[in-house]
């Protein structure tokens, strides 16, 4: 037998069919659904005159565009209400799980999944939303999808995909003191860019993610797509059993070890071939943060910004646009820029451990006047966490309030909106132009980088504190 | 439920060389908030296009009446971010059938397909040519032939070639879609879902 990849063991168990030149017609385990990016494939079920083919397999939630505060309350702009309501009508027309507005599942899809164990090793996971990678930190083929797609899966649940190709992402020894897993995979992406993964599905391994706990390494997972990949994912171990141990959707008693058995079995062969290869050191790494309008665009906070000659295949015209954009210029040091807005939430940093370390961080000291800062959680299961551990109390000492679960500022279509020409740190994962709300700029960072620039009012390095 | 049949298109092109064009530019996320696929062209490029006051930024090419067709030119990396299949709603809705780049984005390229717009990629030799000369005079055409899988300069007599998977070319050719394939094979699903039980 010819040795295989995570990645190739798990196509290859779901693999229905093969359409002759064309796709695999590739079964799926787990389906999310949201409120933006469902409606339409709904309508196409209906003019088509067909039901969801296994409701069972599919699990919803509201996230997108719910308001941050006042959940208990009906949302007050109208379009995002019919969405809302509309996602509620399909799913009770089709007999599918719904953890809406005020639910105690409800949350960010790529949080609640993994919270309640629905997410688990060796499956297919999708999503009307390209942060489906996130699931891949427990070892599974997850990807984001678009409308056709969900509504394929809603059909018949399986969807037709060419095999991506595999490579494979090696970060060795362990990351210093304030170098945080974001800070690892901003770090990936400023040196691959933003298309530097694009027709791959990645898998990180090496010694950095092994130390790595569930929570951040859903992280580094996240952002795989801000380099174009397909996906990414890492394969599952102790920390991952552990995780998974008692999670209300996850198998139990006996059933749960016989899992283990089998996910045990799902890592790379030790000579399994990638189609490409690439290596990094922990050591290396220091807190990132992002200077321009992509995920690509980013540098040691205590680095100046560079010049275009450093920027590698950026077009001259590209370049300028984007520090136009963000009204910066070549050469400037990105650490003591002015800070208007901290946003600390979203799948890629808006899990509890994400508010721990923000917390601890600001313990004792005050938010800097003139910051506004949204801390939201990402599931009402984090809120209640953050609740019983004290979070909520520490923040509010220090100045800060913990809001209500969602989306958020990540992408802007609540009433959570970076005002015009204002300047954020956001731990979410896209800093395109208007991402946060028209004109906002965006410097993507690490909850601790967040959390140094929420109290002294401009960029800072965090291992100043430490 | 067909989609829209794609054989051959002879147009004038639209510029837009800015690489990187992720899809919250396409489309920004507050106007995602519709529960049908129609209507999205009119905020496509939204931010691009209007000020805040909603008037037309002379700048961008979708104002620039020197500028019109079927065929969107744009920079490499095109279609990066989010999954949003508005973005290629709104690119359709608009006007347009092709897109061509020197690369595209994995989720949009798929999007682009399931809605009958054909994503082209050429080498970015061959997309800086096309720049060139759609600068030059606006009135070039450019030849779109799915069959023959070519693309090229209207009586300049350069062409080039362009991938497509050999299923989704027919898929465009004849107008059929994915989803009707997959309603064809429900029953080996089932019998597939069956065998995996045991
Ligand atoms: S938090 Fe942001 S990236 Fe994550 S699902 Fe929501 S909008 Fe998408």
């Amino acid at each position: 037998m010819s040795s295989k990849t995570i990645f190739d063991k798990i196509w290859d168990d779901h693999v229905v069919s093969t359409v002759p030149e064309g796709p695999d017609v590739l079964y799926i385990d787990r389906h999310f659904i949201h409120e933006v990016t469902s409606p339409q494939a709904f309508g196409g079920l209906k003019r088509r005159g067909i039901k969801v083919f296994r409701p069972d397999k599919t699990v919803a939630t509201a996230d997108h565009n719910v308001p941050t505060t006042s959940q208990h309350l009906p949302i007050q702009e109208e379009l995002s209400r019919v969405q809302v309501e509309k996602l509620a009508e399909n799913c009770s027309e089709h007999n599918i799980a719904l953890y809406g507005l005020n639910h105690p599942y409800n949350g960010i899809v790529h949080v609640i999944g993994p919270e309640l164990g629905i997410t688990q090793p060796g499956m297919t996971i999708v999503c009307g939303d390209s942060h489906t990678s996130t699931h891949g930190a427990f070892g599974c083929i997850a990807f984001g999808i678009g409308t056709s797609e969900v509504e394929m899966v809603l059909a018949g649940q399986c969807i037709m995909q060419s095999r991506p190709k595999t490579m494979r992402i090696n970060i060795d020894g362990i990351p210093g003191q304030g170098v945080t897993s974001k800070d690892i995979i901003l770090y990936i992406i400023s040196q691959i860019s933003t298309g530097g993964a694009t027709g791959y599905f990645v898998e990180y391994s090496g010694k950095a993610v092994r130390s790595l706990s569930m929570e951040a390494r859903m992280t580094i997972c996240n952002m795989s797509i801000e380099m174009g990949a397909r996906g990414g994912l890492i394969a599952p171990d102790e920390v991952t059993y552990e995780y998974l141990r008692g999670r209300e959707f996850a198998p139990a008693g006996k059933e749960f070890d016989r899992h283990v058995e089998r996910w045990k079995k799902l890592g790379s062969d030790s000579d399994a071939r990638f189609d490409r290869e690439l290596f990094f050191e922990a050591a290396d790494i220091e807190p990132m943060i992002t200077w321009g309008t992509n995920p690509g665009m980013g540098i040691p906070v205590t680095a100046p910004i560079p010049g275009k000659d450093e920027t590698g295949n950026t077009s001259e015209a590209s370049f300028r646009k984007s520090l136009d954009y963000m009204g910066f210029n070549p050469g400037e040091p990105m650490a003591g820029k002015k800070v208007d807005y901290v946003f600390v939430g979203s799948c890629t940093n808006g899990r509890i451990e994400d508010l721990r370390s923000f917390a601890q961080f600001v313990k004792g000291r005050k938010k800097a006047e003139g910051v506004t800062a949204w801390i939201v959680p990402g599931s009402r299961q984090v809120e209640k966490q953050a609740a019983g551990e004290g979070i909520k109390d520490i923040l509010e000492e220090a100045g800060f309030e913990l809001r209500q679960p969602g989306c958020s500022a990540c992408l802007a279509m609540n009433e959570d909106k970076i005002p015009e020409g204002k300047y954020a740190v956001s731990t979410s994962n896209r800093n395109f132009e208007g991402r946060q709300g028209p004109g906002a700029r965006t410097m993507l960072a690490s909850p601790l980088t967040a959390a140094a620039a929420a109290i002294t009012g401009v960029v800072t390095d965090p291992r100043e504190f430490l | 439920m067909p989609i829209e049949k794609f054989t051959t298109l002879v147009s004038t092109c639209v510029p837009l060389p800015a690489e990187n064009v992720d899809t919250d530019q396409i489309i920004p996320a507050r106007f995602l908030k519709a529960t049908s696929r129609e209507g999205f062209g009119e905020n496509l490029f939204r931010d691009w296009r209007y000020d805040h006051a909603g008037r037309p930024r002379k700048d961008f090419v979708l104002n620039d009446e020197r500028y019109g067709g079927e065929i969107m030119v744009a920079g490499k990396n095109f279609g990066s971010g989010s999954s949003r299949e508005h973005a290629a709603w709104a690119i359709k809705d608009y006007g347009f059938r092709v897109v061509v780049s020197s690369f595209f984005a994995d989720i949009f390229r798929n999007n682009a397909l399931n809605n009958g717009l054909l994503p082209v990629q050429v080498t970015g030799d061959f997309l800086s040519l096309l720049f060139n000369r759609i600068e030059r005079d606006p009135r070039v055409t450019v030849r779109v032939d799915l069959e023959k899988q070519a693309v090229s300069l209207e009586g300049e007599g350069v062409s080039e070639n362009f991938e497509i998977s050999a299923y989704k070319k027919k898929c465009l050719l004849n107008g059929y879609d994915d989803i009707d394939y997959l309603l064809s094979m429900k029953e080996r699903i089932t019998e597939w879902e069956q065998k995996r039980e045991l």
